[in-house]
């Protein structure tokens, strides 16, 4: 496997720390002047998300990260499993429940999905920044009600609850945020 | 389309570097300190396990040999003392492979003065007078002097000269420091504290003068036994957590400065670093005579940088290094 040495840091690189698989967010190079040159790193967790930091001396040596993302189409869940095709090469993968956290609640099928492969096994699952579902539930919402802080909560098809503007309605269309569970806009049929 | 033709400092920015070039030269002039320019190439290195020197090849007639670009001009320096040149400064570019960073460039200029006869104090007062003629922003308080013990004890809670391994990782820890890899090696976690924990605290709104540094981390100074530990007469200015300038009462025994080459060459034999040819003539500078001095080498691009506030060494710089 390929190793990088602390020369190599810069954002983004990939990297085994403590047997886990972590990305670089920030790299600082630091020495005093006839002393020990550290460089101190801030960096993700690509299986939690946790970003942490961390001194490294200079000079210390790492094994690179087998992480590798590909654009994949998501076809359909089968109880624990969810599985995806490759569009051009018709390669079909399959992901776990922990690989879903981000993307299960708003996949219904179709969607151009991001994965992350960690060793060849989908660690994480990255939904479309935008999906379109369609309200399946909501309170009518009384114009002038503002004790909700101006919005209502609506469950999507796919199970997702957001909230939306009070003049939404169920059966509608709702065009939403996945990175922040924002609603964006409502979408004609 | 790149934009890295340009490069890293602005036009004003170099205009002032221009200015405080002439500044230095005035500054030394007045004071009756000679200017002297020595090479940048040698056929020695720096055996300092913490440095790297850049290595290249002269070619022509004599012979071949492999010779190395100076990280100072403190070698060279010295052997104008032992002949007699009186108090000296050099306005130079030194090289340090390696080394690049927010504060750090390979290629840099260092401003190195000798004062034969000066005191450490005299020396450290000299380099706040220049600072202050250069970068008054950065003196409007008195400087403050503090011993690397008194700086450990305030923002560590431990005593340097004697805490164990044990002591000084738990150290670490309870500041969530985290060093990945976990050395057995003192001198490694005090340099992590004080990289860390301390330097950010000194040379906040007045220049901070770290004095008494360990016996072990003397490099080129005098080793003091008269206090309770020995410590180096060593001291390093600092301007807002950025180190700015290192200087030595400076080591004239001969025999001494070849025992500390050996030292040096036994580390980087043990850490697999290349071996450093030592200088030579400058053991044999020391041996014919080295006047009692005390020397000074200060980061000129980072006090500009400082100075201008552009937090970063490249600003100050014509073209740093990814321009290069």
């Amino acid at each position: 496997m390929a190793t990088y040495s602390t020369n190599e840091f810069r954002a983004g690189l990939k990297i085994i720390v403590d047997n886990d698989p972590w990305s670089i967010v920030e790299n600082e190079f630091v020495k005093p002047g006839k002393g020990q040159a550290f460089n101190r790193v801030r960096i993700r967790n690509l299986k939690t998300g946790r970003v942490i930091e961390r001194t490294i001396r200079s000079g210390d040596v790492f094994e690179a990260a087998d992480i590798v993302e590909r654009e994949l189409q998501y076809l359909y869940q089968d109880g624990d499993t969810w599985n995806f095709m490759d569009a051009g090469s018709f390669e079909q993968y399959i992901a776990g429940k922990e690989a879903m956290i981000d993307a299960e609640q708003w996949l219904k099928g179709q969607e151009l999905c991001t994965v992350m492969f960690y060793n060849n096994v989908p660690l994480n699952v990255q939904p479309p920044n935008f999906v379109v579902l369609k309200i399946v539930e909501t309170d009518p919402g009384v114009r002038g009600d503002t004790s909700g802080g101006g919005g209502k909560p609506a469950k999507l098809e796919t199970g997702a609850v957001v909230r939306v503007p009070l003049f939404v309605q169920t059966d509608e269309l709702v065009k939403v945020d996945t990175r922040s569970s924002a609603y964006v806009s409502r979408v004609k049929e | 389309m790149t934009v890295l033709w340009r490069p890293s400092a602005d036009l004003a920015l170099l205009r002032q570097r221009a200015a405080w070039l002439a500044q230095v030269r005035g500054f030394f002039a007045g004071r009756g300190v000679l200017e002297v320019d020595p090479p940048i190439l040698a056929r020695s290195a720096s055996t300092d396990p913490a440095l790297a020197c850049f290595v290249t090849r002269y070619t022509g007639p004599g012979g071949a040999e492999t010779c190395y670009l100076h990280t100072s001009p403190e070698f060279f320096m010295k052997r104008l003392l032992a002949a007699g040149a009186g108090p000296i400064y050099a306005l130079t570019k030194a090289f340090r492979d390696g080394e690049w960073g927010r504060w750090h460039n390979p290629e840099f200029t260092l401003l190195e003065w000798y004062r034969p006869g000066f005191s450490l104090a005299e020396l450290m007062q000299e380099a706040v007078d220049l600072v202050g003629v250069l970068a008054p922003s950065l003196v409007r308080e008195p400087a403050e002097t503090l011993t690397y013990q008194e700086a450990f004890i305030r923002w560590v809670g431990i005593d340097p000269h004697t805490a164990d391994l044990a002591t000084l990782r738990a150290a670490a820890l309870a500041r969530q420091i985290v060093l990945v890899g976990a050395p057995e090696v003192r001198r490694v976690w005090l340099d992590l504290l004080l990289t860390h924990c301390i330097e950010p605290q000194l040379g906040q709104g007045r220049l901070t003068l770290l004095t008494e540094y360990p016996a072990d981390q003397a490099a080129l100074a005098q080793v003091c036994s008269a206090g309770p530990v020995p410590v180096a007469e060593r001291f390093e200015l600092y301007s807002q957590g950025v180190e700015l300038a290192n200087g030595f009462h400076e080591l004239t025994d001969a025999a001494e400065q070849a025992r500390r080459f050996s030292v040096e060459q036994r580390q980087r034999h043990m850490l697999g670093l290349p071996a450093a040819p030592e200088d030579r003539h400058l053991l044999a500078a020391l041996a014919a005579g080295l006047p009692d001095c005390c020397g000074i080498a200060l980061g000129f691009d980072r006090l500009l940088a400082l100075a201008a506030d552009v937090q970063a060494l490249a600003a100050a710089l014509s073209f740093s290094w990814d321009r290069c």
